[in-house]
């Protein structure tokens, strides 16, 4: 299936140059939040990208039918009610994430870069569009989410994915030189990584204009 | 002498031009021709400035003169400093400052003496892009980048920065020395660090300003402070109004401390000239605070940024166990409100200007008035 100009541009624009969060600066408390590890960041980018995925179709298929003045209110709802699927669902088939994640699976609601694609996109374009925008968006969310945590659980902890990148022999406790970086493990460190993150791609999509 | 290596400098200054073989190296150039010769600009004729136009390589290389030497320190931060510092000067085509050449400098004296060297590179290189280089270099850092680097050591790796084996050096340096065993019972704790641990710290006020205390290179030893500190103030580099603040607001809050505070605190307790030699409180005060950038630079400025200062460091030591040392804290909360101190400074000024000239016309206008009714 070829995929039209417009279509590429919904599905891929989110991904670098319309990203949610380098670019729209929206979700930034979550990803300080959850990225000390990469497993938890993993899971809460493919959580976000569903809820924004499916509460977008919903949203479109409804959009006709919502009455403007409580448009917010029952966007909500319906954002809660995904919420509370997937947070079931975690809690079901990955106890330990879920509970490492804790009350960030519930704060997706009030995650900003749901309200905003359904209230930029949902709210006024056909369904199979404002599918391919949440996804878009949910995975451009989630690509920021992994390299802030690749580069915080590397260099704060010596692992990715819980694997041992960074030989224990290096240590200074076993006589090594080696120790972890603790500002890794705090949020404005995690911050300041976003801010590199915005640099390099500000720096990169000026060149190429 | 120095005529000769101007004409060298000339000869040599056509390589390094647009066009020349050696242009990639042309901020190389340009920074040692300005650092070596004097740079001819003088700030504009232009209304009022705050910001004086004196340039800043001229002011730093006299701090460069008052301090001293840790060798391997020194090169691992001016290597890794000022390698950034040129990359940038050369990719942005901007002139290379010497402002690096104090950080550099300050970084070893600031650092415990057992730090990893590559923990020192990476420090410094945090410090200089994301305090000084993303703000647009020298002259516009909103933080003492040298406290910056020392700040993100402290976050980082709090276990080499604190506790009893930091301020003792034990390895070894260019192969010397590198056998020292302590002795049973020896504590290499600060003073400090002793006090807010609940035990009583074991020098005399005497241990302390001679500098026979753990503790940074840079921190310990008061009469090379003292002497750092006379020739900032006569070359007036540093502000005396700065450096008076801060040491007359720490006195007065470790004094209210002594009487007000928890018996049980032995921080609190602590006299006030063992405050003020103890920990980085002196050095932060002259070398530190005093940086003319990071400063307030109104004059009405100065004193409430030094007292600021002040307080805060004596306050952080006394009232938060886990930070033994206040000064590095309340130097950084000062340089973040700096310029809204000097922002309101200067604004007090205009309005009360603006008063007086109103009401100065109002009352013309009275007189005025008043001789045409008659």
């Amino acid at each position: 299936m070829a995929l039209s100009q417009k279509t590429k541009e919904t599905l891929l624009g989110p991904l670098n140059a319309n990203n949610p969060v380098v670019v729209q600066v929206l979700g930034i408390c979550s990803a300080l939040a959850v990225t000390v590890q990469l497993k938890p960041a993993l899971v809460m980018g493919v959580a976000v990208t569903i809820i924004v995925a499916m509460s977008n179709v919903i949203i479109s298929l409804l959009r006709n039918t919502i009455p403007m003045r409580i448009r917010i209110i029952v966007q909500l709802v319906v954002v809660a009610a995904l919420v509370t699927l997937v947070s079931e669902v975690l809690k079901a088939f990955a106890y330990d994430v879920a509970m490492q994640l804790s009350v960030y699976i519930g704060l997706i609601i009030t995650n900003c870069i749901l309200m905003g694609r359904l209230e930029a996109f949902a709210m006024t374009n056909k369904v199979w569009d404002s599918f391919l925008d949440g996804l878009g968006n949910g995975l451009g969310y989630a690509a920021i989410l992994i390299i802030v945590a690749f580069f915080r659980e590397l260099f704060g902890a010596g692992t990715l994915l819980g694997f041992r990148v960074i030989p224990e022999s290096w240590y200074v406790a076993n006589g090594g030189f080696y120790e972890n970086c603790g500002m890794m493990m705090m949020p404005a460190m995690a911050l300041i990584i976003v801010g590199g993150i915005i640099w390099a791609h500000r720096a990169i999509n000026e060149e190429k204009k | 002498m120095f005529e000769g290596l101007y004409k060298l400098k000339e000869q040599l200054r056509p390589n390094f031009e647009e066009g020349g073989k050696l242009h990639a190296f042309w901020s190389l150039f340009d920074g040692f021709e300005s650092f070596l010769f004097t740079p001819n600009t003088t700030g504009k004729r232009l209304g009022s400035q705050i910001h004086a136009g004196n340039d800043s390589k001229r002011t730093m290389i006299y701090v460069v003169l008052g301090l001293l030497a840790v060798l391997p320190y020194i090169l691992v931060s001016y290597i890794v400093g000022l390698g950034i510092e040129f990359t940038v000067a050369q990719w942005k085509h901007e002139e290379i400052a010497e402002g690096f050449l104090v950080t550099g400098f300050l970084i070893p004296l600031i650092v415990p003496i057992n730090t990893p060297l590559w923990m020192v590179a990476v420090a410094t290189a945090f410090a200089v892009i994301f305090a000084k280089e993303v703000f647009g270099g020298t002259g516009y850092n909103i933080f003492n980048v040298a406290l910056i680097t020392r700040a993100f050591l402290f976050f980082a790796y709090p276990t080499h920065m604190t506790g009893d084996k930091a301020f003792i050096r034990t390895g070894s340096t260019w192969g010397w020395d590198g056998s020292h065993t302590l002795i049973d019972g020896f504590s290499g704790a600060t003073p400090l660090t002793q006090l807010a641990t609940g035990s009583s710290a074991d020098v005399t006020f005497m241990d302390m300003v001679n500098g026979l205390i753990p503790g940074s290179v840079g921190e310990t030893c008061v009469w090379a402070i003292l002497l750092g500190a006379a020739l900032l103030l006569i070359t007036r580099t540093a502000d005396w109004r700065i450096m008076f603040s801060i040491i007359v607001t720490g006195c007065i809050t470790a004094l209210l401390f002594n009487k007000f505070g928890a018996a049980d605190n032995l921080v609190a307790q602590y006299p006030w000239y063992m405050h003020l030699v103890s920990g980085g409180f002196l050095f932060g005060a002259v070398f530190m605070a005093t940086d003319p950038v990071t400063a307030a630079r109104t004059d009405c400025g100065k004193w409430i940024y030094g007292a600021l200062i002040g307080f805060m460091a004596v306050v952080v030591r006394v009232l938060n166990p886990g930070y033994p040392e206040g000064m590095m804290l309340a130097i950084l909360l000062g340089n973040a409100v700096a310029p809204l101190i000097d922002w309101c400074v200067v604004q007090r000024n205009i309005s009360q200007r603006a008063k007086r000239a109103s009401a100065l016309t109002a009352q013309r206008s009275n007189s005025e008035s008043g001789l045409t009714s008659k």
